[in-house]
């Protein structure tokens, strides 16, 4: 379990998180949504380390990081896989080397054991017969799924993923999506997804927190969400007038005012 | 940001490169492939430039030595000299700090904008460590061999010069070669090629390592890296002439 308890973080004068506490649910995919710019990117860079937060604290099964010392946080560190929002893959090795990198870093397994790990990981992100191509060659989504594979391939407990659907189309958006969302229950890892993919929230958030100014200002399921009353939320979520009326027709439908085709006709004029 | 807060902070890298291994194969081979980049990568413009550098300093020095009661050997004792203790690892640390050092801090500042180092810092890496002590490391055995061949090549191309306009003959030259000769030369232009090495190998990895922005400022590191490099390549020269050459116990 990660819990974070009252974070803050600026850079100069900016405050870009503002006393932010949270726990992220161990086994479950956990969002952190909000607005370009309202610090979910830095929170997440502050979770894994690489930014060092201003105060507060953040407990991975109860153990603060910041007072870990440098053994214990490369412990740590080989149990948390990340995802890139630019996938971060190393330009000069071939996909086969970029998988096995971790391995040859921390394992003393054979080439063939690792040979065949890797294989098992790119064949669970559905990618074959990649695996002497470059970075430079693949698509975006290949390298999500190549991105994936190195996170997941020392068998991580945590996951990280920081805007996962990023510049790809909204088909391979939902394939990355249930591909973190398969990953997260067959490991049991813990996963921790930036976005402002709307897809992605309603697909895979069993736990949403939506961030608002470097403030929580909203934390529930997606379940939840449908009937949140927080109009920041709903003018986030709900955006454009396709996704409010499909939220009007949800919580109609929840009320049990929609009982057939010819009701939904009345309700679309 | 001050110059105190960018040596500070170019220290504290240098500093953060001590830690120990997480798999000593990985980093030996890591070594081992900068050495192979930064060694054998340059030894075809070391060569060409060490060639027509001691070739053109045999054809200056019979130029300007027109008196004929000044032994032709002279000549060949001038190249020496001059490619021993300064062309050789001077020029050529100067002409490495633009082949390496750009390809250094590109390397490492494209790593750091496409967020490759991040990468490797959450798999529990120190990417100080990995990434710019080999290169440091492989800058210190190699440079100092390119300046050795360098050495030998700019003596070598004095010598063609000289025997094929007619200057001198090839025996005169070797003559004058082992006149007067003074082992300590050698030992100084190691120890200037060592200086040197460091230079252009630390001050790229610093602006390559941080590098904040896009490809616009990969460049400008790049060329910022090599601009002082040169500068701290010409001060560290003057600097060790004045201490080993010119103090009073040398």
């Amino acid at each position: 379990m990660i819990e974070i308890k009252n974070i803050k973080k600026s850079f100069g004068d900016k405050i870009v998180i503002d006393g932010v506490s949270a726990v992220m649910q161990s086994g479950k995919c956990n969002l952190i949504i909000g607005t370009s710019g309202s610090g979910k990117t830095v929170l997440m860079k502050c979770m894994v380390g690489l930014l060092v937060p201003d105060s507060g604290e953040i407990l991975y099964n109860g153990k603060e990081f910041g007072h870990m010392n440098t053994e214990h946080r490369k412990e740590l560190r080989q149990q948390i896989g990340m995802l890139f929002q630019g996938s971060a893959l190393f330009d000069s090795m071939h996909v086969e080397k970029n998988v096995m990198f971790p391995l040859n870093m921390f394992t003393h397994d054979t080439y063939a054991e690792k040979l065949r790990r890797v294989n098992e990981v790119l064949d669970r992100v559905n990618l074959n017969g990649v695996n002497k191509k470059f970075p430079a060659e693949l698509s975006g989504g290949m390298k999500k799924r190549v991105g994936i594979a190195r996170a997941i391939v020392l068998n991580p407990k945590y996951l990280f993923c920081d805007e996962p659907n990023s510049g790809l189309d909204p088909q391979t958006s939902l394939l990355i999506d249930k591909l973190i969302q398969e990953i997260t229950i067959e490991y049991n890892i813990t996963t921790i997804v930036n976005t402002h993919d709307m897809n992605s929230v309603m697909e895979t958030g069993d736990h949403i927190i939506y961030m608002y100014q470097g403030l929580k200002e909203w934390e529930g399921s997606r379940k939840e969400i449908i009937f949140s009353k927080n109009k920041r939320l709903n003018d986030f979520i709900f955006a454009s007038e396709f996704l409010r009326d499909a939220k009007d027709m949800r919580m109609l439908e929840a009320k049990g005012k929609i009982d057939n085709d010819r009701d939904m006709d009345e309700l679309l004029k | 940001m001050t110059f105190f807060t960018e040596f500070g902070r170019y220290l504290l890298m240098l500093k953060g490169m001590f830690s120990k291994p997480e798999n000593g194969r990985m980093y030996w081979k890591e070594f081992m492939h900068q050495c192979s980049e930064l060694g054998i990568g340059s030894l075809g413009i070391v060569a060409i430039i060490s060639v027509f550098m001691g070739a053109v300093s045999t054809l200056q020095t019979a130029y300007q030595l027109v008196s004929p009661f000044i032994p032709k050997a002279t000549i060949a004792q001038i190249v020496r000299d001059t490619v021993i203790l300064e062309f050789a690892p001077t020029l050529v640390c100067i002409v490495l700090a633009g082949v390496v050092g750009s390809k250094i801090a590109s390397e490492l500042g494209n790593m750091r904008v496409s967020e490759q180092i991040d990468a490797l810092e959450i798999m529990g890496i120190n990417t100080k460590t990995y990434l710019v002590m080999p290169k440091i490391v492989a800058a210190l055995v190699v440079i100092p061999m390119l300046v050795v061949i360098s050495g030998v090549l700019g003596i070598w191309g004095g010598k063609f010069a000289g025997t094929v306009t007619g200057i001198l003959s090839a025996q005169i030259f070797d003559r004058g070669l082992l006149q007067y000769f003074q082992p300590y030369n050698v030992f100084f232009a190691l120890i200037k090629a060592y200086t040197f090495a460091f230079i252009i190998s630390s001050i790229p990895a610093y602006y390559g390592y941080y590098v904040k922005g896009g490809a616009l400022e990969i460049g400008r590191a790049s060329t910022k890296s090599v601009v002082v490099s040169c500068i701290m390549i010409l001060f560290a020269d003057y600097l060790l002439a004045q201490l080993l050459l010119n103090s009073p116990g040398a």
